[in-house]
């Protein structure tokens, strides 16, 4: 048998354990495979519960662990890192708890803290250096860390009890949903809740579109005085928040 | 080789333990990191390795590199590791003679090779290729295994021997691997011990394991045994200057209970070096 072939007999027996897959390798060899079959899933099992903890707590064990059973059944590890062995896991709960959306959204938001724990470092713009912006043409760059997603339960309040090592409140399923931002500043991972106009707003500047333009779309929605008040709140505390990275500036796109 | 020897002992760098090395001066002459830790882009784990690094000299230790892997190895990991390599510029860069990966599928264990003329022939490539990729010479750890491939053409040693002979490459000699695996596939591990190239050896593993059901398991999580004590106290005498370091992954004990443990490594250590002169 090649090493090519002996390897990937090794690799099915790990991902199925069955008899057959053993047998193609060597009955001798089943005490020594059993080894590390044993590792294999022990491995991806500590993974899976070191980084979802707050996911594991919100469950509870017993059903936790049937959540990872079925997950190291449906995906093998690809990466070099066992770290990111944990991305798929919120849609395995989703597939899992349909009626209990919650479950997944807290696994996708520790999932997106530990990702932002190890993003790039940039330095963040200081609101002392914004005189001399030409905000006309001014660009905003964003941190690397940022992570957002959709989520539909006060899955925010859920996650922040869970790391305060409170109660956490009964899961709750909004009208409309919302969007939900991790980023990290320093070394210290953030989350909070974004409202619609700050989304949009936030959606429409990391698309590389000038400050400007961002300000006339929330002047067409809200006026011009208010407009202009909530652009220049939102981009006080996107800077406070240390999300903002850079400012470029940009020529204006040439009018015709 | 012209991985130059570095006399010493050392602890690896584990998380319970970041606190004490930022904040005092342990007494240890290196650590040694896990690499896949921090290939990373950023956050809090880098620069962690990047202020121990300002203290004491490093030595970054891989677990999935994936050397024996048939189809070759993963570029975007040789790359990840040549950045961490070029900022901490360690005293050494290794890694195990195992398999992780086949085909995308990883199973992140040091998975066993069969000590066949096909398998050095592929397992000297990688290496090749990783140095190339690295700039610099790495050390090959002799891995611990569960299961003995028939249809070897020679020894684990004798292969260990080959490898180095051919790609340049130096040795990390786990001691407890050589226990572990002696005990389970019934070789005498003196002989292991006197046929490794033992010039090339620059760096030594200490650890402990468990008792499985039929064979031992390599599971760092005991202190050092006496019989691999006494496999340290018999290669000593045998090898140049080397740089000695207990490896502790599980149930880590307070630093402390690790220094103590080291000390009865320098001590050993040093009185080998001491009749071998």
């Amino acid at each position: 048998m090649s090493l090519l072939a002996l390897q990937r007999d090794v690799g099915t027996w790990l991902r199925d354990g069955s008899d057959a897959a053993a047998a193609a390798i060597g009955a001798r060899y089943r005490p020594g495979l059993a080894v590390y079959l044993n590792n294999y899933r022990a491995q991806l099992a500590a993974s899976l519960e070191t980084t979802f903890a707050l996911t594991k707590a919100w469950m509870g064990d017993a059903a936790f662990e049937e959540a990872r059973v079925v997950h190291v059944d449906r995906v093998a590890p690809s990466g070099w890192t066992l770290d990111a062995y944990g991305r798929d896991f919120p849609m395995t709960l989703a597939a899992l708890y349909p009626d209990y959306p919650e479950v997944a959204e807290l696994a996708w938001t520790e999932w997106a803290t530990s990702e932002a724990f190890v993003a790039p470092d940039r330095n963040v713009v200081d609101a002392s250096s914004l005189g001399a912006v030409d905000w006309d043409r001014a660009v905003l760059r964003f941190s690397p860390t940022i992570r957002i997603a959709g989520v539909s339960t006060n899955v925010f309040d859920i996650w922040l009890a869970l790391t305060e090592d409170r109660v956490p409140p009964a899961a709750q399923r909004f009208s409309e949903p919302q969007k939900l931002l991790v980023w990290r500043i320093g070394h210290s991972c953030r989350v909070r809740p974004m409202n619609a106009p700050e989304s949009a707003a936030l959606g429409q500047a990391r698309s590389g579109e000038t400050f400007a333009q961002l300000c006339d779309t929330l002047v067409a929605s809200n006026g011009e005085e208010q407009g202009t008040a909530l652009a220049g709140a939102i981009l006080g505390q996107w800077i406070a928040e240390g999300l903002i990275t850079d400012i470029a500036d940009v020529a204006p796109p040439a009018s015709r | 080789m012209t991985i130059v020897p570095f006399a010493g002992f050392g602890l690896g760098l584990r998380k319970p333990h970041y606190a004490a090395f930022l904040e005092s001066r342990v007494d240890v002459d290196f650590v040694e990191a896990i690499s896949e830790n921090f290939m990373i882009d950023g956050g809090q784990p880098l620069d962690i390795l990047r202020r121990v690094r300002a203290s004491y000299p490093v030595a970054l230790h891989g677990v999935s590199m994936s050397l024996g892997s048939a189809d070759g190895l993963d570029p975007d990991y040789l790359e990840r590791l040549r950045r961490l390599v070029d900022m901490i510029e360690p005293l050494f860069v290794s890694d195990h003679l195992s398999w992780s990966r086949i085909d995308r599928f990883n199973s992140h264990d040091l998975l066993p090779l069969p000590y066949t003329l096909e398998a050095l022939d592929l397992v000297c490539a990688n290496v090749d290729r990783a140095q190339m990729a690295l700039g610099r010479e790495m050390l090959i750890e002799n891995p611990s295994s569960y299961l003995d491939f028939a249809g070897a053409d020679m020894t684990e040693w004798q292969f260990l021997g080959e490898l180095t002979r051919r790609t340049g490459c130096g040795l990390l000699l786990d001691v407890n691997n050589v226990f572990v695996s002696a005990a389970n596939h019934g070789f005498d591990p003196i002989t292991y011990l006197d046929g490794i190239p033992a010039p090339q050896v620059r760096q030594i593993h200490l650890a402990g394991h468990s008792r499985g059901e039929a064979l031992l398991i390599d599971t760092h999580d005991q202190d050092v045994p006496v019989g691999v004590w006494d496999l340290y106290a018999y290669v000593m005498p045998r090898l140049g200057p080397v740089a000695t370091m207990i490896e502790r992954d599980d149930r880590i004990p307070p630093l402390a209970e690790l220094l103590e443990e080291l000390s009865v490594a320098r001590q050993l250590g040093t009185s080998g070096l001491r009749s071998a002169a």
